[in-house]
C-alpha cells in the first residue's frame, strides 16, 4: 500500500503546474475539407485565449449519428447548413448559436500541370479514364459537383467515368494518386494564399451550383462551457476570418 | 430520398449480389493461392519461414485502410504494380472489380493460409511416409494423402475467407470508387445509408448481415470445433 501513497502527492502536483482554472477545452467535431485552415485557427485560438480546442475531423452525416447518439462533441463545424439546423430541430444544438463560418469553393482539379484548363473546357472533352467527386448522397461537395455537370449538360455523358469517394478527403486521394486524373475537391485542399498549390485547377463559377454554406454550431452538451463560446466568438474574429479566406473560402 | 418505406430496394440488392459474386470469386482464388503457400510453411524448414508467415499474417494486424492506402498508391499509374500491370496490357485496377478481387485476396489471405497450415502440420510426416514406402510419387502423396486428410482445413478456410471477404470494409472503400454494380458492395452500401441517415434501409441490409455471419460461423463451429486450427 505505501507504494501508491506517492500517487496523491504526484497528482496534486500535475494539477498545480496545470494553466489556471480559467482555461478550458472545448471537444469539436470539424468537417473534413476545413481540417487544415481549423489546425492553424485552433493554434491561435489557443495562443490568444489560453482555451484548448480538442479537433475531430470526419464527415457532416457520421458526426450527425454520433452526436445523436451522445458524442461528447460541444461545438460542430459542419459541412453543409443543414445538419446544423437539423441539430437545432431535434434540441441537440444551442438555438441562435448557428451561423456561418465559411462558404465552401468547388475546384476541378488534376495533380499534373496542364491537364484542366481555366474554363474547364476538359470535361467537354471527356479525355479521361476517371472522374472523381465525393459521394453525392452523404458529401455536400460531391452534391455540388454532381449539379455542376448537370448544368453543363455533361452528367449522363461522364455518368460512367465517375468515380465516388466516401468523403472529399477521399475523391482527393484518387486524384492527387492519379488513380483518377481529375476531379472535384474542396478549392481549400488545393489552395494557399491565392494560388494552386500542385497541378492544375478550375475554380467552379458559383452560378452552376447551390451555394456550400458551412454553418457552425454549439451542441447541448457545450452549452455550458465558456470555451465553446469563446471558439464560436473568434471563428468570427478578424485573424479567424483571414486564415479562412487564405485556405480559398468565401465569407 | 431513396425507398421511406425501409424494404431492401434495387440498389440494395445489385450490392448484394456483387458482394456474393466478389466472395465467390476470392475464395476460389485463396483456395489456390492458400494451398502452396501453406504446405510450404508446414514442411519447409527453411529459415524463410517466419518471415513469410509473418508477411501473409500482416493483414490480421494492419488497419485495412493501410492496406487500402497501399494498394491505392502501388496499383496507381505511378506506383510501381500498376506500371508492371500496364506494361502486361492489364489496365489500371482501381476502381474495378478486379482490383477487388486482388485487394481481397491479399487481405482475407491469412484466414485462409492459417487453417490449411495447420491442418497440414496435423497430417504429419508418418502418414506421407508410408504413401511414399508404397511408391506413392510426390503428386499423388499431396493428392490422396494430404489433402483428405486436410479436409476440415480447407472446409475452415473457404468459409472463413468467404465469409471475411462479405465483411471486409475498409479495403473496398480506399480502392472500390464506390461504383453501383462493380464496386459497391453490401457493407459500402449499409455505410451510404447510415452516412445519408437511411437508417431503416441500413437496418435491413445490416442486420441480414448479421444473421449471415452467425449462420456461417454457426455451420464452421458445428462442423469443426476449432476453425482457425484447421483440426477436428
Amino acid at each position: 500500500m505505501t507504494r501508491f501513497a506517492a500517487l496523491p502527492a504526484a497528482l496534486a502536483l500535475l494539477a498545480a503546474a496545470m494553466p489556471p482554472a480559467l482555461a478550458g477545452e472545448v471537444q469539436v467535431a470539424v468537417a473534413a475539407n476545413f481540417t487544415a485552415p481549423m489546425q492553424q485557427i485552433a493554434a491561435a485560438f489557443e495562443k490568444d485565449t489560453g482555451h484548448k480546442a480538442q479537433l475531430a475531423f470526419g464527415a457532416t452525416g457520421k458526426f450527425y449519428a454520433q452526436i445523436a447518439n451522445g458524442a461528447p462533441f460541444e461545438v460542430l463545424l459542419a459541412a453543409d447548413d443543414a445538419t446544423p439546423l437539423k441539430l437545432e430541430q431535434d434540441k441537440l444544438a444551442v438555438p441562435g448559436t448557428r451561423f456561418t463560418y465559411a462558404v465552401g469553393q468547388l475546384a476541378l482539379w488534376s495533380a499534373q500541370p496542364g491537364v484542366v484548363d481555366g474554363g474547364g473546357q476538359v470535361l467537354a472533352k471527356g479525355d479521361f479514364a476517371h472522374l472523381a467527386i465525393a459521394n453525392p448522397k452523404t458529401a455536400p461537395y460531391g452534391a455540388a459537383a454532381i449539379e455542376t455537370l448537370t448544368k453543363l449538360n455533361l452528367l449522363a455523358r461522364l455518368q460512367p467515368k465517375i468515380v465516388q469517394g466516401e468523403s472529399i478527403a477521399q475523391a482527393y486521394q484518387f486524384v492527387s494518386s492519379g488513380n483518377a486524373s481529375l476531379g472535384f475537391v474542396a478549392l481549400s485542399q488545393v489552395w494557399r494564399d491565392g494560388k494552386v498549390t500542385s497541378g492544375s485547377a478550375w475554380i467552379v463559377p458559383e452560378k452552376l451550383h447551390a451555394p456550400l454554406r458551412q454553418d457552425a454550431v454549439i451542441l447541448a452538451k457545450g452549452g455550458a462551457n465558456p470555451a465553446a463560446r469563446a471558439l464560436e466568438d473568434y471563428l468570427k474574429s478578424d485573424k479567424a476570418r483571414a486564415i479562412i479566406r487564405a485556405f480559398g473560402y468565401g465569407l | 430520398m431513396t425507398g421511406g418505406a425501409g424494404m431492401m430496394d434495387a440498389a440494395d440488392l445489385r450490392a448484394v449480389w456483387l458482394t456474393l459474386k466478389l466472395a465467390g470469386v476470392v475464395t476460389l482464388l485463396l483456395l489456390l493461392a492458400a494451398t502452396p503457400i501453406a504446405w510450404w510453411l508446414a514442411r519447409t524448414r527453411s529459415r524463410l519461414k517466419t518471415v513469410v508467415g509473418a508477411v501473409v499474417a500482416l493483414p490480421l494486424v494492419l488497419p485495412p485502410t493501410v492496406l487500402g492506402f497501399y494498394l491505392l498508391v502501388a496499383l496507381g499509374p505511378h506506383g510501381p504494380l500498376g506500371r508492371l500491370l500496364a506494361a502486361l496490357g492489364i489496365g489500371p485496377l482501381p476502381f474495378t472489380f478486379g482490383g477487388l478481387v486482388l485487394a481481397s485476396v491479399l487481405y482475407s489471405l491469412p484466414f485462409a493460409v492459417q487453417p490449411l497450415h495447420n491442418a497440414f502440420e496435423a497430417v504429419g510426416t508418418r502418414p506421407l511416409e508410408v504413401a511414399a514406402t508404397l511408391r506413392a510419387g510426390p503428386w499423388d502423396r499431396f493428392w490422396s494423402v494430404a489433402v483428405p486428410l486436410a479436409r476440415p482445413g480447407f472446409l475452415a478456410a473457404a468459409v472463413l475467407g468467404f465469409a471475411h471477404t462479405i465483411g471486409e470494409f475498409g479495403v473496398v472503400l480506399m480502392i472500390g470508387g464506390n461504383i453501383e454494380g462493380s464496386t459497391r458492395v453490401v457493407s459500402v452500401q449499409i455505410y451510404d445509408h447510415v452516412e445519408a441517415l437511411e437508417y431503416a434501409q441500413a437496418h435491413w441490409l445490416a442486420a441480414g448481415m448479421l444473421a449471415f455471419s452467425f449462420a456461417v460461423l454457426l455451420l464452421l463451429y458445428t462442423f469443426n470445433p476449432q476453425p482457425l486450427r484447421g483440426r477436428r
